[in-house]
């Protein structure tokens, strides 16, 4: 996927400007919001289980060697392969060679945002291999030709009349005076051109939402029911996952189911929860014959021991954009790359680098909703603030800004000076406000009076009045 | 820590960290303060070596320029029984924040940590810790209440502003929706993405006017100047005040954004 994220302030402009995309956007604000509120007070332990959430992923974090390598043993000792991948090539290249060892020519895929990080789709068609997404909202943006807007909820930037229209673009075996007018029917026609893929792919590929090392399983959540088609109709089933998704013990996985789907939907849980652990055994009714894991790290393992390690934690649950009212403002696609909102302002910097993704950290108001429902308890605006102390000792950001804040720092720390600054700044800004009280327009701060005026200061500074009114 | 205050002991001298907004664009906030503090039983000095909390080098990335000013504060201020802010944001830099930058100091990290355990926002400091449960004072109207970010999420300031609102003679409270979202102002956010930033304050102005409140408080003048600003822009009929006036009695003066004589 190309990175626009250097183009946030742009994307962003788009964004505000596009009527229909506001208007999608919407639904988010409070949908999401709601629901996650009403699931987390009707759990008493809820904030417990954020405790116990975050201490699982802290220690899996501490020891991820010992886990991916026990992961991998288990993972072999059932008959599946576990391939390292290095970089996003090395990931997608990985996933080609089993496809060719097999002879396949489509492949069903489940939701996986790390195969939108490794541009899977794009490699295999250009490979010759067919990608299927499965998950109706993957769907709907691959015949679009789109990237997801949102981790949890891809299409959620579209509305209705835009999928009608997809799909009468696209479905053009079926007669055309179809009834497409409610949700339920676009579902039902998605839902019988699905079935066909599946029933017919040679490779099936999700993602993982966690690792068991203890059983060597793949845990996947989805709420269609696709990802379970996926991985147990074809022939082979790979999984791809980054490498902080393996967790020690299933018990483990248990305690992250809990938070996870109240935290994303407020679902109690998603409606399917399936483990998959090695291939097909003897006397089983179904499942692949192969079975092959492909652990992603793409730059990971070089966040450990960095201040960005407690980005590792994510679960990828969305909570953090559902309640972040920038995201809310521009969607997801201005954050120009994978992942959007709070946890894509901190990890696509680390991804990508910061000199590409520089813009993410900074447009964060610090407001703190996104740490506030975090469900293992990110510090996202404190990781933010980390990539702006990177940018500043690397002197990325813009020199208007950098000479702004020295003027105002070399005045901030010598009190008389500023004393003497602020009273004459009061007395201008005040003459200058009027009568009116108010500011429409004033040279260098066009940022801030080109959407609203600037109240006017009293005549005289607190400190100037105080000292004239009790003495000193 | 929140001890409930003692009649016969000597009244907790109390340093007033004013903010630099307040020094600069609404010195009655400072005078609201000052009152609402000598009616809490508190003797009040306002050091002269203040200047900022030294949030806007945090929050660009400038750890040197953050440390030195955080320095300058807690020199200024270690002295006082409290310290007390008028504001969230500056009240959570000082009582959160300065500590995580003396991580690796263990003097300075010493009496960051000192000062952060006295150093309270005003309301929160005259309902917790001074146990203050209701203010003598008149505001004729409706009002709605938006809750800063930083002193609610860092801070946990919520019920206490309520509750003194309530006791003010003549005030309802009427809540308007998504009291809890951010205005947009976000610092130097406001400034380097305007267009977001205006988007955010729309829809909290639109919020602070479907609750039909004549007048909006908050207890932030950074969140206040940006609604106060948008709502002016808008040729709203809505004011905008800080809290502290409101209860201190000094709800008559002129509004946030609002001129002189009317």
């Amino acid at each position: 996927m190309d990175v626009t994220s250097p183009a946030f302030k742009e994307n962003a402009a788009r964004a505000l400007d596009d009527a229909q995309l506001q208007r999608a956007l919407g639904n988010i604000r409070h949908g999401f919001v709601e629901k996650r509120r009403v699931a987390a007070d009707a759990l008493p332990e809820f904030e417990q289980l954020r405790d116990e959430a975050k201490a699982i992923k802290d220690h899996t974090l501490a020891h991820l060697d010992l886990y991916l390598e026990a992961f991998c043993e288990t993972v072999e000792a059932r008959g599946g392969t576990v391939t390292f991948a290095e970089t996003a090539y090395d990931a997608r290249r990985a996933v080609l060679d089993i496809c060719r060892e097999h002879e396949a020519k489509t492949v069903t895929k489940a939701k996986s945002m790390v195969s939108e990080e490794i541009e899977l789709n794009r490699y295999l068609k250009k490979k010759g291999i067919a990608p299927v997404e499965t998950d109706l909202g993957e769907y709907i943006l691959q015949i679009r030709d789109e990237a997801p807007s949102h981790i949890i909820a891809p299409a959620i930037h579209l509305n209705r009349d835009q999928i009608e229209a997809d799909f009468r673009r696209v479905h053009t075996h079926l007669p055309n005076e179809r009834d497409l007018a409610e949700p339920a029917t676009l579902l039902g026609e998605a839902r019988t051109i699905l079935r066909q893929k599946f029933l017919t792919a040679d490779v099936g590929v999700t993602g993982a939402n966690f690792l068991v090392a203890e059983t060597g399983s793949a845990v996947i959540v989805t709420n269609e029911g696709n990802a379970d088609l996926t991985q147990s109709l074809p022939k082979v089933h790979i999984v791809v996952a980054s490498i902080e998704k393996v967790v020690p013990t299933l018990e483990d996985a248990a305690t992250l189911l809990r938070v996870l789907a109240r935290s994303a939907t407020g679902q109690d849980m998603s409606v399917y929860t399936t483990m998959a652990t090695g291939p097909r055994r003897e006397g089983d009714p179904d499942g692949p014959e192969a079975f092959h894991v492909v652990l992603v790290d793409n730059g990971r393992s070089g966040m450990i021991g960095t201040d960005f390690q407690e980005m590792l934690r994510c679960i990828r649950c969305g909570a953090c954009m559902n309640h972040c009212p920038v995201y809310h403002a521009v969607g997801g696609h201005t954050y120009g790359w994978v992942y959007p909102g709070p946890m894509g302002s901190v990890l696509t910097p680390s991804l990508v680098g910061v000199d590409q993704a520089g813009q993410l950290p900074n447009a964060s108001t610090f407001c703190g909703r996104c740490e506030s429902v975090c469900p293992v308890r990110i510090p996202l605006p404190k990781l933010m603030r980390h990539w702006r102390e990177d940018e500043f000792a690397r002197h990325l950001q813009p020199r208007a800004a950098r000479t702004g804040l020295g003027a105002w720092a070399f005045l901030a720390r010598r009190p008389r000076a500023y004393r003497m600054l602020t009273g004459l700044a009061a007395r201008a800004l005040s003459l200058a406000g009027g009568t009116k009280g108010r500011l429409s327009s004033l040279p260098l701060a066009g940022g801030w009076t080109k959407h609203r005026d600037l109240p006017a200061p009293a005549p005289r500074t607190f400190m100037a009045d105080w000292k004239a009114r009790r003495g000193a | 820590m929140s001890a409930v205050p003692d009649d016969s002991a000597a009244p907790p001298r109390v340093g007033l960290f004013v903010t630099c907004l307040v020094d600069l664009f609404r010195p009655a906030v400072g005078f609201a303060t000052v009152k609402l503090l000598e009616d809490a039983g508190c003797t009040v000095e306002v050091p002269e070596a203040q200047t900022c909390c030294g949030q806007p080098a945090f929050n660009s990335g400038d750890r040197a320029t953050t440390t030195a000013i955080a320095r300058q504060v807690i020199e200024a201020f270690e002295e006082f029984d409290y310290v007390v802010v008028p504001s969230g944001s500056c009240g959570g830099m000082v009582s959160r924040h300065y500590v995580e930058l003396f991580a690796h100091d263990p003097e300075w990290h010493g009496r960051a940590e000192a000062l952060a355990a006295k150093t309270y926002e005003l309301v929160s400091f005259l309902v917790d810790v001074r146990g203050v449960d209701a203010v003598a004072s008149r505001f004729e109207g409706g009002v709605t209440y938006h809750d800063s970010c930083s002193g609610l999420r860092e801070l946990s300031i919520k019920a206490q502003p309520r509750k003194l609102l309530e006791s003010v003679d003549g005030l309802t409270l009427a809540e308007m929706e998504d009291a809890e979202v951010c205005c947009g102002f976000g610092g130097t956010f406001c400034v380097k993405y305007p267009d977001i930033s205006n988007e955010m304050v729309e829809r909290k102005v639109a919020s602070i006017e479907a609750s039909g409140a004549g007048t909006v408080l908050a207890g932030d003048l950074g969140c206040l100047m940006n609604i106060a600003g948008k709502l002016s822009r808008k040729g709203s009929p809505v004011a905008a005040r800080h809290v502290a006036e409101v209860l201190a009695g000094m709800g008559d003066a002129p509004a946030i954004a609002a001129g002189r004589k009317g």
